[in-house]
């Protein structure tokens, strides 16, 4: 089944798909954003892909429906669930042949995570990304352990240690609070 | 791929044979295994490259960047198969991920090098079975013999204690931060964005490795003997890691890719600050020769025996099962 949406504002048209009867350009992109919108991270389902800063652009180009996403870490394993998901809620938006493109560049930066994404990892018990590095010139080494500004999520203390650099997924590290003693995930700045 | 050809399986076999009715409660898999919504991995996984411009750029040939890809793409598949062989076998929970997650990093990398690799050169991948759906970049990672690997002898170095890991992931990371760090400026666009996020993740894996030298270092007697010991008997690797390829040395005048002679400086002067904080030397060992009267090395396709094992055990699932779907 093809889409067959319509590039100028003017026009309308009988969606093949479904009871709407007209469907101009604008509220075309306006729908197929909003059913990309609501798809979230399959790893941190408190996350919207948008929120998370994966979810770069929807357009839509002769027709049909692309989205473009890029990927949090080269390894991450959640690529095709998110181009999955991205399809499946778009076909229920009546967009049968949305594409997902991969965008490797610029690649992904905890920064592009939204204020909103940052409170909603925060509500679910995980602390939020602060600002990424910014390297301009060699890498440095780092012999001592990262210091952030971190913040247990359950009491509030500033009083953490750093379990691991890495966790459970590719872009987390782990914390304990050493108040507290509960454990919890940070994002890591990247 | 479209939700026409994912696979729907609601029968499995236990390790008898038998098969096996699955409800939806008795396994905590089970979604994974009814639910074509969840499925997400095997031959159905996505084209690393979905949607990459990958045309080769003006004043290279399409050839020596193949060869240029496979040959980065084989250290970071190799080694991380290697660091792979790691997970349940780590000292502790919290290394044992680590571990897991930098193969994984480097895992990821292989599959976009390999797959630009075969973009560019379509003559590199191995023939299949017509229908076979394994992807470009599962066909170079599984259906390739030793000889056809590019990798860095210092990739496939067997495994020895934590030490070793530790000690091995330090010499990798730190020579491929240089090289990626410069790979940022590659004029392919697809190489330069493969490096712009390995520089990222590998900038982790170095501190990752150099913090636990200097912890062993730091630590007993028998933590430090352990990590000289494994020094000393990586060190003649080293060198191979700076030696410069023809295809190298041809990518690097096309402006595509880096020769790995002109980082050797940097690295070394990053290790000995490693080695300054540890407080040991650097192991004075010479470089492990080639073979034959041409002195092949890792980028020429000949390697330790210690890679055949490796790729028997990393291929022979996929070898049995060429048309297979996962």
């Amino acid at each position: 089944m093809t889409a067959m949406l319509e590039t100028s504002p003017t026009d309308t048209r009988t969606a093949d798909m479904d009871t709407r009867t007209t469907d101009t350009a604008a509220e075309a992109i306006d729908r197929a954003w909003a059913a990309a919108e609501r798809v979230t991270d399959p790893e941190m389902p408190m996350l919207t892909l948008l929120d998370l800063g994966v979810l770069r652009d929807v357009t839509i180009e002769d027709g049909h429906v692309v989205t473009i996403i890029t990927p949090t870490y080269s390894g991450c394993p959640a690529m095709a669930t998110m181009r999955d998901d991205l399809q499946r809620e778009l076909l229920l938006a009546g967009f049968p042949d949305a594409e997902v493109r991969v965008s490797l560049t610029p690649a992904w930066t905890s920064d592009w995570i939204t204020e909103r994404g940052k409170k909603a990892l925060k509500d679910a018990g995980i602390s939020p990304p602060g600002a990424a590095p910014r390297n301009s010139g060699p890498v440095a080494l780092t012999l001592m352990p990262t210091r952030r500004a971190v913040t247990c999520v359950l009491c509030g203390s500033d009083d953490v240690r750093l379990s691991s650099e890495f966790g459970a997924t590719a872009c987390k590290a782990m914390y304990q609070c050493n108040v507290c003693l509960e454990p919890f995930d940070h994002v890591k700045e990247i | 791929m479209t939700a026409n050809n994912e696979p729907t399986i609601h029968v499995e076999h236990d390790e008898a044979g038998t098969n096996v009715e699955h409800d939806t409660h008795d396994n905590a898999y089970s979604g994974l295994l009814v639910n074509d919504a969840n499925w997400a991995f095997g031959t159905d996984f996505e084209d690393p490259l979905a949607g990459v411009d990958t045309t080769v750029p003006d004043g290279v040939d399409a050839k020596d960047l193949g060869a240029y890809c496979l040959m980065l793409g084989d250290d970071a598949l190799v080694f991380s198969q290697r660091i792979s062989e790691w997970c349940s076998n780590a000292p502790d929970l919290e290394e044992d991920i680590a571990l897991a997650n930098i193969a994984l990093d480097l895992l990821g990398q292989a599959r976009l090098l390999l797959a630009r690799a075969a973009a560019a050169d379509p003559e590199l991948v191995p023939e299949l079975p017509a229908g076979s759906p394994v992807p470009d970049e599962d066909r170079l990672a599984f259906f390739r013999n030793d000889l056809g690997f590019r990798n860095v002898r210092l990739a496939e170095v067997p495994n020895g204690d934590f030490a070793e890991a530790v000690a091995k992931i330090l010499i990798y990371s730190t020579w491929r931060l240089s090289i990626f760090e410069r790979l940022v400026d590659s004029r392919d666009t697809v190489l330069a964005a493969i490096a712009a996020k390995g520089v990222k993740e590998m900038s982790y894996h170095r501190d990752f490795a150099g913090r636990w030298v200097v912890t062993l270092a730091r630590g007993t007697e028998e933590s430090k003997s352990r990590l000289v010991a494994a020094l000393d008997g990586l060190w003649p690797l080293w060198t191979e890691l700076f030696e410069t390829h023809s295809v190298e040395a041809s990518v690097a005048e096309a402006g595509i890719g880096v020769d790995p002679a002109t980082v050797a400086d940097e690295a070394s002067v990053i290790l000995d600050q490693v080695f300054a904080a540890a407080g040991i030397d650097r192991p004075e060992r010479g470089g492990l020769a080639g073979v034959g009267v041409h002195g092949g090395k890792g980028r020429d396709g000949l390697h330790t025996e210690a890679l055949s094992k490796l790729l028997a055990e990393m291929q022979v699932v996929a070898r049995e099962h060429p048309e297979g779907q996962w």
